[in-house]
C-alpha cells in the first residue's frame, strides 16, 4: 500500500486536478447509480405514484418548476433525477457487464493464441482480424438483430438485457485479444517462461499463473477506455431502440423518450440524461488517457 | 504491383464470403420466410409449393450456392416488411448516404487534420490546449446526442437549418442528389456535421498523436542540426512522415462514417440506407438485414483495398519490397 | 585560439525527486582542425556533451552553468534561430544510427540539396551538382543514378557514408560525430572512420568524436578526453592516455583491453560499476572504486591537475599526496 502512493502513478494522479476531479465525479455517478433505489427521491417506476397532473414540469429553477421534481418531469409525471438516476444504474450495469464480458474473452483469446502458436493462432487472429474490419456498433446491431429476430417478441424482452450485454461484449473482444497475444508472443520467449517449462508445468498453468500477470498492463487501460465505449454503445442501442428493453430503461432510452419532446418545447426531458450521459462518459474517458499516460512507460 | 493487387484480393475473399454466409445463415434459420410471406392461412400443398420454388427443400450447400449467385446479381428478395425488392430499397436510399458520408468525410479531414498538426507542432499554446479539450468531449459524446444538441440549437432555438429530411433533391438519373438545391444543401449541414464530428475528433488525436512521435525520431533531430528552417523540418520531413499513416487510417475512417450513418439518419430522419438497416432491425426484415449486411461489407473490403494500394503508392520502402 | 572551447560546462535534469546532474564542470578546447575523441562507459556524459554544444539537448535537460564558445563567440545562450544558423553550417553532427537518422521518404538526393541550399547561395541545378560531388567524395558509386534513391535502398555502410555527405556539405569548421561506427559491422567501421579521418583533414575540419571504443580512439584521435560520472576524468595526447593513463579510471579502462600480442588468463576489469546519476558520492565520483583512493578523494572534488604530459582529475597529482 505504502509503495502504491509512493509510485509514479500515485504522483502524477494528485498532480493533475482534471484527473482526480473526474475520478471523484466518476465515484458520485457510480455510488449514485448503484444506490439509486435508496437514494433516488421518487421511484419513477411505480405506476401507483405517479401524477399525471405533475407532468412536463420543467426543472426546479425554473418559474413553472417545483423543487418536488428538482429536473423536472416527463410525460407521465416521472421525476427526471431519479429517471436519471435508474438510467444511469442501466447504463452502467450494461456498459461494466460488457467490458468485462469483452476482457474476458478477448484476454483468453489473446493468451491462446500468442502461446500455443501455429494454427490455432493464425485461425483466432484472421477471425479477429474479419471482426475488426467492422465497426464494433454495427457488429452489435447484428448480433442484437438476429436475436430480436429468432426468438419471439415475449422471450426477446426478458432476456434483452442480456443480449444488449452478449452484443456490445462480442463486438469489443478483437481489441483485447490483439493487444494481449502480442503481449504474449513477447512473454513467451522470456525466461521465466522457459524455465517453467523445463520444470514442467502443464500449458495452461503456465498461461494462468506465469504469463496472464505480466500483460494485464495495457488490458487495464484499454479495459477503461472500452468501458466508455460500451457505455456509449449501449445509449445507441437502446436510443435505436434496439437496446435494453423499455421496462429497464438505460439513459439511451431516456433520451430517444425525450427527443419526441424536443420540439414542443420540452427540452429537458432529453437534455438532462443527455448531460449526465456526457458526464459519466467523460469522467471514464479522462481516468483512461490518465492511466495510459501513467503506465506509458516511453512517456516517463 | 499486379501481384499485390491480387494478393489484397485473396485476402478479402474469406471476408465476403464469411459475411456472406452469416447473411444466408440468417435467411436459412432466423424465422421462417415461408410463413411470414404466406400469412395466416394456407394449406400444406401451398406451402410445399412456395418451399419448392423457394428452393428451400434442397440440401443446404446448395442454398448457399443459389444464395451467393443471386446475391452477386443483386437479388435478395423481397422485403418483409415493404414487400418490395430490397434490391431496389437500398438503391433508392443509397444515394442520399452516400452524400452524406462524403460530406461527412470531407468535414472530419479537412478540420481534423489541420487541428492535429497544429496541436502536434505548437503543443503548449492555449489554442491547442482548447481544441484537445474539444476533441475529448467530442469523443465521449454520443453521435445522436451532437445531433440532438445542433437539432436543439439550430432548428428549435434559432431556427436557421432544418431538422430533418433531405430537402429538395434533383435527380440525375438514377442518383437523387441534394447538392444542387439551396434547400437540399441546408438539409444536409446539421447531419453532416453530426455525422462528422466523432471522426473529427478522432483524426484529429490520431494526426496529432503521429505528429508528435515523427517529432521525437532521430530523422527530425538530424534535420534540426542540419540547421534546416522551421518550416522546412515541420511542414517538409514531420507532415509528410505523418500524413503516411493518417491516410489509411483515414481511410478506414471512411467506413466507419458509413456504419455510423444509421445512427444521424436515426436522428434526422434522412431517408437513407442506414434508417432502411435500424427500421429493419427492429420489424426482423432479414431480407434486408442480409443485404444491407453484404453490401456494408463489399464496401469495407473495397475501402481496404483502396487504402492498401495508396499506401504502397506513398512509401518508397514498400515498393523495392518483394 | 581555439575553435571550440567548453567553459565549466553543467548540465542539469530537473526531475520530480531533484535536479540530477549530467554534466558537472566540463572544461575542454578543440583546436581548428583537430580530433577530440571522448570516451567513457555509457552514462558517463558523452553524448549529453555533444547535445549541449550543438543546442540540442532533449527537454528537461538544460544547460545550467557554464558556458560554450565557437571561436571566441558565445553559443550556449543563442536564441534558437539564431543557433539553427550555427548548425550545419559552422558546426556539423553525425549521429549512430544511418537508418533511423534518414528520412525514409525522401530521397538522399532532395535532402542534400536541402541542407546544402539552405546554407550555401546557390540554385537547385548547382545544389545537386554539388550533392552529386560529395556523394563522390564520400565513395558511393554511381553516385549520380544513386542520388535519386531512398535511403533504404543503401546498405548500413553506403547510409553512414551519406550521412557523412550531409554533416559536411555545408563545409562546417567543426564535426560532432556521436558513435558514427557503433551500428556499423566491423568491416564497415574501419572504411568510415578512415573516410571521416581523410574528409576532415582535407577541410581543415575539427572533430570531437564521442565514442566508447578505444580502438577507435587510437586510430583516429589527436587528443582524448576520458569522461565519467558527468565530469571529465583525464584529457590528454592520445598516446600519453593510452600507454601512460594517469587517472586510475583511465588506467584501468585501458588495461581492459585485451592485448593482442599475447595469452591473457583473465580478463582485466574494473570493480565495481559508474555510479548513477542520482547517486555520485561526494568528492572524487571514482572513490569507491579506485585503488588508490586516499583521504582527500572522499571529501575534495579534484578539478583536472596536470600531470606530466596530461591533466588528470585526481588528488594523486597533486602536491601533499601520498607517494
Amino acid at each position: 500500500m505504502r509503495a502504491f502512493f509512493d509510485s509514479d502513478i500515485w504522483f502524477s494522479f494528485t498532480r493533475s486536478w482534471v484527473t482526480m476531479g473526474s475520478a471523484i465525479i466518476a465515484f458520485i455517478c457510480i455510488a449514485g447509480a448503484i444506490a439509486a433505489p435508496w437514494l433516488a427521491p421518487h421511484n419513477p417506476f411505480d405506476l401507483a405514484s405517479l401524477q399525471l397532473m405533475d407532468a412536463f414540469k420543467p426543472p426546479a429553477w425554473t418559474m413553472e418548476g417545483d423543487p418536488l421534481y428538482p429536473l423536472g418531469t416527463d410525460d407521465q409525471g416521472r421525476d427526471m433525477l431519479s429517471a436519471i438516476m435508474y438510467g444511469a444504474r442501466v447504463s452502467l450495469l450494461v456498459g461494466f457487464s460488457a467490458t468485462i464480458f469483452a476482457t474476458v474473452l478477448g484476454v483468453s483469446v489473446g493468451l491462446l493464441a500468442g502461446y500455443l502458436g501455429g494454427t490455432v493462432d493464425a485461425l483466432l487472429m484472421r477471425i479477429a482480424d474479419i471482426q475488426l474490419t467492422f465497426p464494433s456498433i454495427l457488429v452489435a446491431l447484428l448480433i442484437d438483430g438476429i436475436v430480436r429476430a429468432a426468438v419471439p417478441r415475449e422471450v426477446h424482452d426478458q432476456i434483452a438485457l442480456f443480449v444488449v450485454i452478449l452484443a456490445i461484449g462480442v463486438s469489443e473482444w478483437p481489441k483485447f485479444a490483439r493487444t494481449v497475444r502480442g503481449s504474449t508472443l513477447v512473454e513467451r520467449n522470456k525466461e521465466y517462461v522457459l524455465a517453467a517449462r523445463v520444470i514442467g508445468l502443464g500449458r495452461f498453468k503456465i498461461m494462468l499463473q506465469h504469463v496472464l500477470p505480466n500483460v494485464l498492463g495495457p488490458v487495464l487501460v484499454i479495459g477503461t477506455l472500452n468501458l466508455a465505449l460500451a457505455i456509449l454503445a449501449e445509449a445507441t442501442l437502446s436510443f435505436l431502440g434496439v437496446g435494453v428493453p423499455p421496462t429497464q430503461p438505460s439513459l439511451g432510452t431516456l433520451i430517444r423518450i425525450g427527443n419526441d419532446f424536443l420540439f414542443s418545447g420540452e427540452w429537458w426531458i432529453t437534455i438532462f440524461p443527455g448531460v449526465a450521459l456526457i458526464i459519466m462518459v467523460l469522467s471514464v474517458n479522462l481516468l483512461g488517457d490518465w492511466l495510459r499516460d501513467a503506465l506509458n512507460p516511453k512517456l516517463r | 504491383m499486379f501481384a499485390f493487387i491480387i494478393s489484397r484480393i485473396l485476402q478479402a475473399l474469406p471476408v465476403m464470403l464469411v459475411v456472406s454466409f452469416i447473411s444466408f445463415a440468417m435467411f436459412a434459420y432466423v424465422g421462417d420466410p415461408v410463413s411470414i410471406m404466406l400469412g395466416q392461412d394456407f394449406t400444406e400443398a401451398q406451402r410445399a409449393e412456395l418451399v419448392a420454388s423457394l428452393g428451400l427443400d434442397k440440401p443446404f450447400f446448395v442454398q448457399f450456392l443459389t444464395f451467393l449467385g443471386n446475391a452477386v446479381q443483386g437479388e435478395f428478395g423481397l422485403s418483409y416488411r415493404l414487400s418490395r425488392p430490397v434490391a431496389e430499397l437500398i438503391g433508392e436510399r443509397a444515394p442520399a448516404t452516400l452524400e452524406l458520408a462524403l460530406c461527412a468525410a470531407f468535414i472530419a479531414m479537412a478540420v481534423g487534420v489541420p487541428m492535429g498538426v497544429y496541436t502536434g507542432l505548437y503543443r503548449h499554446s492555449w489554442l491547442s490546449r482548447f481544441f484537445l479539450t474539444f476533441s475529448l468531449i467530442g469523443v465521449s459524446l454520443p453521435t445522436f446526442l451532437i445531433g440532438i444538441l445542433l437539432i436543439l440549437t439550430f432548428a428549435v432555438w434559432l431556427g436557421w437549418l432544418p431538422s430533418f429530411g433531405r430537402g429538395d433533391v434533383r435527380q440525375l438519373g438514377f442518383w437523387a442528389t441534394g447538392f444542387t438545391t439551396w434547400s437540399g444543401v441546408k438539409a444536409m449541414i446539421l447531419p453532416a456535421v453530426t455525422l462528422g464530428l466523432f471522426q473529427l475528433t478522432l483524426i484529429m488525436r490520431l494526426v496529432r498523436a503521429e505528429m508528435l512521435e515523427v517529432m521525437r525520431t532521430d530523422y527530425i533531430k538530424f534535420a534540426r542540426a542540419r540547421g534546416l528552417s522551421n518550416r522546412a523540418i515541420n511542414f517538409g520531413h514531420a507532415l509528410k512522415n505523418t500524413l503516411v499513416p493518417v491516410i489509411t487510417i483515414a481511410g478506414l475512417q471512411l467506413g466507419a462514417i458509413i456504419a455510423f450513418a444509421i445512427v444521424t439518419e436515426t436522428v434526422f430522419q434522412w431517408p437513407g440506407m442506414g434508417l432502411l438497416f435500424i427500421q429493419s432491425v427492429g420489424s426482423a426484415d432479414i431480407p434486408v438485414m442480409a443485404a444491407y449486411l453484404m453490401l456494408i461489407a463489399l464496401v469495407f473490403v473495397v475501402i481496404n483495398l483502396i487504402v492498401d494500394l495508396l499506401y504502397y503508392a506513398v512509401d518508397p520502402r514498400l515498393r523495392t519490397r518483394r | 585560439m581555439s575553435l571550440l572551447e567548453v567553459r565549466n560546462l553543467r548540465v542539469e535534469f530537473p526531475t520530480r525527486r531533484g535536479t540530477l546532474v549530467a554534466l558537472d564542470d566540463v572544461s575542454f578546447a578543440i583546436a581548428p582542425g583537430e580530433v577530440l575523441g571522448v570516451v567513457g562507459e555509457s552514462g558517463a556524459g558523452k553524448s549529453m556533451t555533444g547535445a549541449a554544444i550543438i543546442g540540442l539537448l532533449e527537454p528537461p535537460g538544460r544547460i545550467a552553468g557554464g558556458q560554450i564558445l565557437l571561436e571566441g563567440r558565445r553559443i550556449d545562450n543563442l536564441r534558437y534561430d539564431d543557433m539553427r544558423r550555427i548548425r550545419g553550417k559552422q558546426i556539423g553532427a553525425i549521429f549512430q544510427d544511418p537508418l533511423t537518422t534518414l528520412n525514409p521518404l525522401y530521397t538522399v538526393g532532395r535532402q542534400l540539396v536541402e541542407t546544402i541550399t539552405t546554407h550555401l547561395p546557390l540554385n537547385p541545378a548547382q545544389a545537386r551538382a554539388r550533392a552529386i560531388e560529395w556523394l563522390e567524395r564520400v565513395g558511393i558509386p554511381a553516385a549520380a543514378q544513386r542520388i535519386d534513391s531512398y535511403p533504404h535502398e543503401f546498405s548500413g555502410g553506403m547510409r553512414q557514408r551519406v550521412v557523412i555527405a550531409l554533416a559536411l556539405c555545408a563545409e562546417p569548421k567543426l564535426i560532432v560525430a556521436d558513435e558514427p561506427t557503433t551500428a556499423l559491422d566491423v568491416s564497415i567501421q574501419a572504411q568510415i572512420i578512415a573516410l571521416l579521418k581523410g574528409l576532415a583533414r582535407d577541410q581543415g575540419t575539427a572533430m570531437m568524436l564521442v565514442t566508447h571504443d578505444m580502438g577507435v580512439i587510437a586510430e583516429t584521435a589527436d587528443r582524448v578526453a576520458v569522461m565519467y560520472a558527468g565530469r571529465i576524468a583525464e584529457i590528454g595526447p592520445v598516446r600519453e592516455v593510452v600507454k601512460q593513463a594517469r587517472h586510475p579510471y583511465s588506467a584501468g579502462l585501458m588495461a581492459s583491453i585485451p592485448p593482442m600480442d599475447r595469452r591473457v588468463d583473465k580478463l582485466a576489469a574494473i570493480e565495481g560499476s559508474m555510479p548513477r546519476l542520482s547517486a555520485i558520492p561526494q568528492g572524487c565520483a571514482y572513490n569507491p572504486r579506485c585503488p588508490r583512493v586516499f583521504s582527500r578523494c572522499v571529501v575534495e572534488r579534484p578539478d583536472l591537475i596536470p600531470a606530466g604530459t596530461t591533466d588528470a582529475a585526481c588528488w594523486l597529482y597533486a602536491p601533499g599526496a601520498p607517494a
